[in-house]
């Protein structure tokens, strides 16, 4: 699951070889690991008009440690450090001219951006615009940001996200995970916030401590390294996949301290076993209940439409779809075993968003996923719980090293960090969507795929 | 006077799929197994690096090297290194001769948790060297001169070089079990179709239980086997009716292959503690042991079969608990054979058997047969010597568990040596 061409390109006579032929120069991301300071030099912070946001940004990187260069202006020093990243308070817009501002900032401030670098819009939402203009301002900052991240190189990526009035004391989390390690992998995309129920404070090294995680999959892959992640945030992991797969799932539960649940989630009696599990259970030293619930578990069974047989299509709807709806509904119907501010998280996929020849059946699984999870959120909200969606992309795991070579590194290639992710980076976002301090994410579907070019 | 006693938490179970002889477990050391199985069982409690009281586990076909086969199967585990450990051993009694060693510690408040069960491979089986060979080679060990040494190995033979295997016989008679059991099935009257009902049962129910996800919790797949590699879902008694007799001489001869449990590979384990203990670590308890009997029969001389013992030990626990045969929800009678189980219950049906020989004035009576192994037995899952306690203890404990509370279960093991280990169960 090494990258080689990726270690080829970092490497001195590689660097050169692909430097001649133009060939792509994947870099290596920077990743989170505990103990690192949120980001490896100081950002610079500017405003492109009248915005509500920027002193809030000062104070909030200056809390976790950043140096602020406030510019002000576009103009910065040329002969400071070089910013780890670049933050745009982008709100305030009235109409198309006032992008102006947002050039005249960002393109000095992104020319000087280290490698691994992050570019951080914020912005209004479009949608509740004063007027057509202010929501043409509002909405040119999403090609802009799509663009930016697809002109970045190094490793360095470009989000935006978008803050509607009220909704300010939920920033402090996007904004920490899209500046750290974590977001490694997560470049292009657009996050809305929403005034999250009841704010959280967190340690930010271990902020899942005393959480219990139910996840699904878990026995390898990409559900193993979210067990690892979780685990290492502080939670308890309850480790859940198939019968069949129990050694190593009991492996991956004695890995990161948690438990082990042989479960087949689409067993007729599977949502009312995890229920009585859970009752029966006290995990972490407290009462009964959960508070996270990742539904990682899934399964392909390929097949073009018109040769695809009923089971093949059944399996893979109940597997990746039903099973999702019947287990979140079991745990919302349980009495109090979903804790108040608990965080469910599922996942999807870029072909659910894109599509995908040979997975229809998949696809209409991941993006019927989506749909729950929209559908689902106000009622989350209204326990103080959310309810979101990662998509990952191409992700490097044990399925894609017995893909074609060709297939594969061209797969892994067509993205704008020009490298498959790691099973670790779609964990990662999990993490953060499962942070006490996430209260105001809620109801979105984060792409972890480095700016893929499908369904982009 | 006697201290006051508690009674132990059965909270619940792990065994690896068992294995038929020779198969998939057979580069699989015992101590690989209960290792193995121990991991499970850490990883379904979540007991990762945790001290336990103790643990108590052992093996019938045992390695020389093995003599710390727990300790060293405990120090590879994901328990704590300061978990304290040893070895039992009473034959086709260990796993459930430790279970009832752990929940009696437990009893007297001398542990808070332990961890019982057992092992055996039969394909991974001791082979000792030649015992005369043995005899020349450790005189050439306390040779003290060249020459000494030189004329002890002189004594070395061709024949020596014959490894003696371990063989399924009683030492004392030189008859394996399964003969030992015919003797006892043609002195019953126990007939061929009866058996090979009671094998098609236990293969039945055995599979159901798997299908309805019942041993979700109570097995970890092993070497990619996830379920008893010996269970046939389709067994019938058509297809049993067409085995040869194995067991037995002549035209009575009624034990075959498929109603005689085979050769196999496993382990098990339980986890107990006090109800204190599994409250504070947030585990469920499923039943609680409430005592047990051990028993034994003179099958050398006096004239009762190898297997009978448990067929004494059961009055003797009923009458100190003042129930009769009858007071239970679930009855684990251990299929060492078909032929054994219903000679067990028979003669408890017996009166004249239950008067002259177990001196009891009114037979302990039939059974509601519907009650008995409702999940399979040995007959279909195999039979790991030292694991099949263990797996019955967890099975019955769970059992008894969806039942209800004040639901009661007995087990019956017998063993070789003539010995029988009983217990009794309670939710």
């Amino acid at each position: 699951m090494n990258d080689w061409y990726r270690n080829f390109a970092n490497s001195g006579v590689g660097t050169t070889i692909t430097r001649q032929l133009g060939l792509p120069r994947p870099a290596v991301l920077r990743r989170y690991e505990p103990g690192q300071p949120l980001l490896p030099g100081p950002a610079v912070v500017g405003s492109a008009a009248a915005g509500r946001l920027a002193d809030r940004l000062t104070a909030l990187l200056q809390d976790a440690g950043v140096p602020v260069q406030s510019l002000g202006t576009a103009d910065g020093p040329e002969d400071g450090e070089r910013p780890a990243a670049v933050l745009l308070d982008a709100t305030g817009l009235t109409g198309p001219a006032d992008l102006a501002g947002v050039h005249a900032f960002l393109a000095p401030a992104v020319k000087r951006l280290r490698p691994s670098g992050r570019v951080l819009v914020l912005a209004d939402p479009p949608a509740e615009a004063a007027t057509p203009a202010q929501a043409a301002a509002r909405q040119a900052l999403d090609g802009l940001v799509r663009s930016v991240a697809k002109e970045l190189r190094g490793g360095s990526t470009a989000n935006l996200v978008l803050v509607p009035a009220g909704a300010e004391e939920a920033l402090a989390a996007p904004v920490r995970f899209f500046l750290s390690g974590r977001s490694a992998y997560v470049d292009g995309q657009q996050v809305t916030v929403s005034a999250p129920v009841a704010p959280a404070v967190q340690d930010e090294e271990r902020p899942l401590t005393g959480k219990v995680a139910v996840v699904t999959g878990a026995a390898r892959g990409i559900g193993a390294a979210i067990a690892r992640v979780l685990a290492r945030d502080g939670a308890h992991v309850v480790a859940v996949d198939v019968p069949a797969a129990g050694q190593a799932l009991a492996g991956i539960a004695n890995e990161v301290g948690g438990a082990a649940l042989q479960l087949d989630i689409t067993a007729a009696d599977a949502a009312s076993r995890l229920v009585e599990h859970l009752r029966e259970r006290r995990y972490a030293g407290v009462g009964p209940g959960v508070d996270i619930v990742v539904h990682n578990a899934g399964i392909t069974r390929d097949k073009l439409l018109v040769n695809m047989d009923a089971d093949r299509w059944n399996t893979v709807m109940t597997v990746n779809l039903q099973a999702q709806l019947d287990l979140t509904q079991a745990l919302l119907d349980a009495d109090g075993l979903l804790r108040p501010a608990a965080r469910v998280v599922c996942v999807s996929s870029q072909s659910g968003i894109a599509g995908n020849r040979g997975q229809t059946n998949y696809a209409a699984s991941k993006a019927g996923v989506i749909g729950m999870v929209r559908a689902w959120a106000p009622e989350f909200a209204g326990r103080g719980a959310t309810i979101n969606a990662v998509a990952p992309g191409f992700i490097v795991t044990e399925m894609t090293a017995s893909m074609p070579v060709g297939t594969r590194e061209v797969g892994a290639r067509l993205n704008s960090l020009q490298q498959g992710g790691l099973p670790v980076d779609v964990a990662e976002t999990i993490a953060w969507l499962a942070q006490p301090a996430s209260g105001g994410v809620n109801g979105q579907v984060v792409r972890v795929c480095g700016q893929s070019l499908l369904g982009a | 006077m006697a201290a006051p006693t508690r009674k132990a938490a059965i909270v619940g179970g792990n065994r690896i799929p068992f294995a038929r002889s020779n198969s998939r477990y057979a580069r699989a050391s015992n101590q690989d197994m209960l290792t193995a199985t121990l991991d499970g069982l850490v990883a379904r409690f979540g007991l990762q690096d945790e001290r336990l009281g103790e643990v108590a586990a052992g093996a019938v076909l045992k390695h020389a090297r093995d003599f710390n086969l727990t300790r060293e199967s405990v120090l590879g585990s994901r328990l704590a290194a300061s978990t304290p450990a040893y070895d039992v051993q009473q034959a086709c009694g260990t796993g459930l001769e430790a279970a009832i060693l752990v929940a009696n510690k437990i009893a007297l408040g001398q542990l808070e948790s332990g961890i019982a069960g057992g092992v055996d491979t039969t394909s991974d089986a001791p082979m000792a060297i030649n015992e005369d060979m043995r005899r020349v080679l450790l005189a050439v060990n306390s040779a003290k001169t060249v020459q000494q040494r030189l004329k002890a190995l002189a004594g070395i033979r061709p024949g020596q070089l014959l490894p003696e295997v371990p063989r399924n016989a009683e030492p004392r008679t030189g008859l394996s079990m399964g003969e030992h059991a015919a003797i006892t099935a043609a002195e019953w009257e126990i007939g061929r179709e009866e058996q090979d009902e009671l094998a098609v049962a236990s293969h039945r129910n055995l599979a159901a239980a798997y299908d309805r996800g019942f041993f979700d919790d109570l097995v970890t797949p092993y070497l990619g086997l996830a379920r008893d590699q010996n269970l046939r879902p389709d067994s019938s008694p058509e297809k049993l009716a067409t085995l040869q007799p194995v067991f037995g001489k002549g035209e009575g001869a009624t034990m075959t292959a498929g109603n005689s449990t085979p050769l196999t590979d496993g382990a098990s384990a339980v986890l107990l503690g006090s109800d204190e203990w599994a409250a504070a670590k947030g585990l469920p308890v499923l039943a609680h042991l409430v005592d047990a009997q051990t028993a034994a029969v003179d099958y050398v001389h006096g004239g009762e079969g190898l297997l009978m013992a448990p067929v004494h030990a059961v009055p003797v626990l009923l009458a100190r608990n003042g129930l009769t045969l009858q007071d239970f929800d679930f009855y684990e009678v251990h299929e060492a054979f078909a032929s054994t189980v219903l000679a067990t219950l028979k003669a408890w049906e017996d009166p004249a058997y239950c008067k002259d020989t177990l001196g009891l004035d009114t037979p302990l009576g039939a059974i509601d047969r519907s009650k008995l192994n409702v999940n399979g037995s040995s007959l279909a899952a195999g039979h790991p010597f030292a694991a099949t306690g263990g797996r019955i203890v967890a099975t019955l404990a769970k059992l008894l568990h969806e039942a209800g509370p004040g639901k009661r279960g007995l087990i019956s093991i017998c063993a070789a040596g003539g010995q029988g280990v009983v217990a009794i169960l309670e939710s």
